[in-house]
């Protein structure tokens, strides 16, 4: 057993990662979300086409990006021939309404580290220092999945904001949803969600919950979990890194707080 | 070499049935043969049983309006050399029906319940042809991969009850669990009957992740379609989206550059690593052997942190393209690259002495879940799972792509079936995964990472198979007008092995499935699409 101790944890000394605390994560994502140079847009119109997910819109003359929709796919970038499109690192996405979601070129988020500094206070208050997550599968290609399973690995470890992930909705403060919302998974939605205990979040994870996604315009999904219940936080990425994930679960817990005051 | 093979399988066939072959052909490696669909099992079944011969896929095609029929397709990759069968036949739209396979091979019994529910042409005399993607409450005679479906129309709900089968006897139970489950996995359905502790049946009941994939491919255009491949199932991705591309390549006769098959092929490996360091994970935890599951999950995410450094995603997407890859590796980058691979090895050798020296551990693992090897090839099981039972079988090998044929790798191979097999097959693959990488990027050739631009001409034909982590998947395509394809068939690893579980749990407990099941690591998108 000292042998197992020595050579399983010992030698690995700290691997938890230091987001929030430390800002933005320690991988800038590359392919991030996509912001558009006004100044460079000659309007060619190219990426419009060359979107998988239609997630480029033109509203009032301006050229806007439905974070909902976008799967981080970067062909806007690739295809633009003026280079207008870059693919931006920034991960603290998450947004409390659908409609924040239509993003112009800047977005303005509140820091993580201000997040951070008032959420163990929040999370005492409201639920005993401690808040229960049980996710839901509505049909994801499973990516949401990992990511949301590494949200407990040594690395992301969520419970050092007192967050855990539990076996039953039963027990759970906050469904955290993935996928398109098949027609196969639209009951056992509904029927999970009755089964968790009032006051209760739901968060969105990914541009299938968001939106429907890739698959949102096909026969067997409903597309977007907000077309069956009420959304608290939709978490854009296709799928959310870990650390876009505890962005928004953060912005969730302080949502549940505003609701409960 | 093909065009000799198919003189041998013609002349091997009784008259009755070679004399009834409409037509035959040699398109590269594959040997096409039309028949009537009323020989449709023989002949596949004389081509399995006297050529060793395995089903890659079996699918029907809505052709009422080219050919005023529904083709049926069946493909059957032939051992020993890199050859395939492709066996043709018509079904007439006037009486949908089809002799079944499924009492000659028995892997063809969910492609049956497939067709029938997606294209609604009937397997007569298939043991128990019921829905298998489609929802309880779907109407009959709506089958949504035919092309006269509607995919804007509101479908109406029809309840019906799935027909599980029963256990019945004094002191048996049933106990249902899913299709949420406990864990943060797909959604699925099991039903186990049970007399004490032990399984005496599993039914397994899928099709939760039905997204319709393979109508939303028929109207989204090629370049398009490989961000879908990649979503088909998400952490076999690159996979999916390597055996889509390849396959739209050959429609268009597109030459990928070398360089682009090398980094293919390091692409490839790299997925397999972090898929393979998750399995082996998940088998720790569910023997409740915490600080070697929590060891390996800390690997995988340095894997997955490494595939972010190399190409800016975590998963690997967005890096494939139709004609070569979109992400280069720059020298400086190959050699942090091969650093980082050094100090795995170490990590993942200590981990396998970790795991593979605790008695209470093996005392979990071994006889646990058998898969007997006569099982794993009526089955026609693939990947690890196949190999850990003894069948020797991996795509990399048997049909090489991208830049296999320049590497070598051994194919781990274990006989016993258990769930401990499986692990050693598991651990095996992962340093063979390794070295495949350190190879490729070693020995990258220089030049472009991408051909020029190709059209794809209507009307033409073309499959790909590629190893996933999971093992053999395969993408078929017919081309169709406006640069989309006229049929897309994805075939995922877990097709096969979804149908082992129910075999594997038998005369086990119910506390070893979650084991059994880990062990087994089956894809619940890439089996329902
Ligand atoms: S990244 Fe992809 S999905 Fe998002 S806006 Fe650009 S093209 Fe569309």
């Amino acid at each position: 057993m000292l042998d197992i101790i020595r050579k399983g944890v010992l030698r690995k000394g700290i691997v938890t990662s230091d987001y929030p605390q430390e800002g933005t994560p320690r991988y800038a994502a590359r392919l991030g979300f996509p912001k558009l140079r006004t100044d460079l847009c000659k309007a060619h119109h190219v990426c419009f086409r060359s979107c998988p997910t239609n997630a480029i819109q033109e509203r009032e003359g301006e050229i806007k990006v439905d974070l909902g929709l976008c799967i981080f796919c970067a062909q806007c970038a690739r295809s633009c021939p003026e280079g207008a499109w870059t693919m931006s690192p920034e991960i603290e996405l998450a947004k409390r309404s659908r409609s924040d979601l239509l993003s112009s070129s800047s977005i303005e988020n509140k820091s993580i580290q201000e997040l951070g500094k008032s959420l163990d206070a929040m999370i005492g208050k409201v639920f005993g220092r401690s808040l229960a997550i049980r996710e839901v599968d509505t049909g994801s290609c499973n990516a949401c999945e990992v990511e949301v399973n590494a949200l407990s690995n040594a690395v992301h470890d969520i419970e050092r904001f007192g967050m855990h992930i539990v076996a039953s909705p039963r027990h759970a403060d906050l469904l955290l949803v993935t996928g398109p919302v098949t027609r196969n998974m639209e009951r056992a939605l509904m029927q999970t969600y009755k089964a968790t205990p009032e006051p209760k979040l739901v968060v969105a994870v990914g541009a299938c919950a968001c939106s429907g996604g890739i698959f949102r315009e096909s026969y067997a999904v409903r597309g977007g979990v907000d077309r069956m219940l009420p959304v608290d936080v939709y978490i854009p990425g296709c799928p959310p890194r870990p650390e876009a994930m505890i962005y928004g679960l953060m912005l969730a817990v302080g949502k549940l707080n505003d609701k409960s005051r | 070499m093909t065009e000799r093979r198919m003189i041998d399988i013609l002349s091997s066939m009784p008259p009755e049935l070679s004399e009834a072959v409409i037509s035959r052909k040699v398109k590269g490696n594959e040997i096409w043969m039309e028949i009537p669909s009323s020989l449709l099992p023989p002949v596949a079944s004389h081509i399995k049983n006297l050529w060793g011969a395995h089903l890659v896929t079996f699918h029907a095609v809505d052709n009422r309006a080219l050919t005023g029929d529904f083709k049926l397709i069946v493909l059957m990759a032939l051992s020993g050399e890199d050859d395939f069968v492709v066996l043709l036949t018509s079904v007439d739209p006037a009486f949908p029906q089809y002799p079944s396979l499924t009492p000659q091979i028995p892997c063809a019994e969910w492609y049956e319940r497939e067709i029938m529910d997606l294209m609604g042409l009937r397997a007569s005399g298939h043991p128990e042809l019921k829905p298998l993607v489609l929802w309880d409450d779907w109407p009959e005679g709506i089958y949504p991969l035919r092309k006269d479906f509607d995919p804007a129309q509101i479908i109406p709900q029809e309840p019906h009850a799935y027909p599980y089968r029963r256990v019945e006897g004094s002191g048996v139970f049933e106990i249902p669990v899913g299709p949420v489950h406990a864990g943060v996995i797909e959604p699925g359905h099991f039903r186990f009957s049970v007399a004490g502790e032990p399984i005496l049946n599993l039914e397994v009941r899928l099709g939760y992740v039905h997204r319709g994939v393979e109508k939303l491919s028929e109207s989204t255009p090629y370049a398009k379609g490989v961000m879908l491949a990649e979503r088909i199932s998400g952490d076999n991705g690159f996979a999916h989206s390597l055996a889509y591309c390849q396959a739209v390549e050959s429609l268009g006769g597109a030459q990928v550059p070398e360089r682009a098959l090398y980094l293919r092929t390091a692409y490839a490996e790299l997925e397999r690593i972090y898929n393979l360091l998750g399995d082996i994970g998940g088998i720790a935890l569910d023997v409740a052997f915490n600080v070697a599951a929590q060891h390996a999950y800390i690997l995988r995410e340095r894997c997955m942190e490494l595939n972010d450094f190399i190409t800016g995603n975590r998963f690997l997407r967005g890096v494939n393209r139709l004609g070569g890859v979109w992400i280069d590796i720059p020298s400086d980058k190959i050699s942090k690259i091969l650093a980082q691979l050094v100090r795995f090895k170490l990590d993942i050798k200590e981990f396998s002495s970790l795991m593979l020296r605790s008695q209470s551990v093996l005392d979990r693992l071994e006889t646990t879940g058998r898969i007997p090897l006569e099982v794993a090839k009526e089955l026609e099981l693939v990947g690890p799972v196949a190999r850990a039972s003894g069948l020797d079988r991996d795509v990399r090998r048997d049909h090489p792509y991208a830049a296999y044929r320049h590497l070598s790798f051994r194919v781990p191979l274990r006989r016993e079936g258990d769930v401990n097999a499986r692990l050693c097959v598991k651990l095996e693959e992962l340093q063979e995964s390794i070295s495949l990488v350190e190879q490729a990027l070693g020995s990258l050739p220089s030049g472009e990472i991408t051909c020029s631009s190709f059209e794809v001409p209507e009307g033409r034909t073309a499959m790909s198979l590629v190893e996933s982590p999971r093992g053999e998947l395969v993408h078929w395509l017919i081309s169709g007008k406006g640069g989309r394809p006229f049929r897309h068939k994805v075939r995922d690893a877990s097709f096969h092995n979804w149908r082992a579980i129910e075999v594997a749990v038998q005369g086990e407990i119910v506390p070893d499935f979650p084991l059994i099941n880990k062990s087994l690591n089956l894809s619940y998108a890439g089996n329902d699409l």
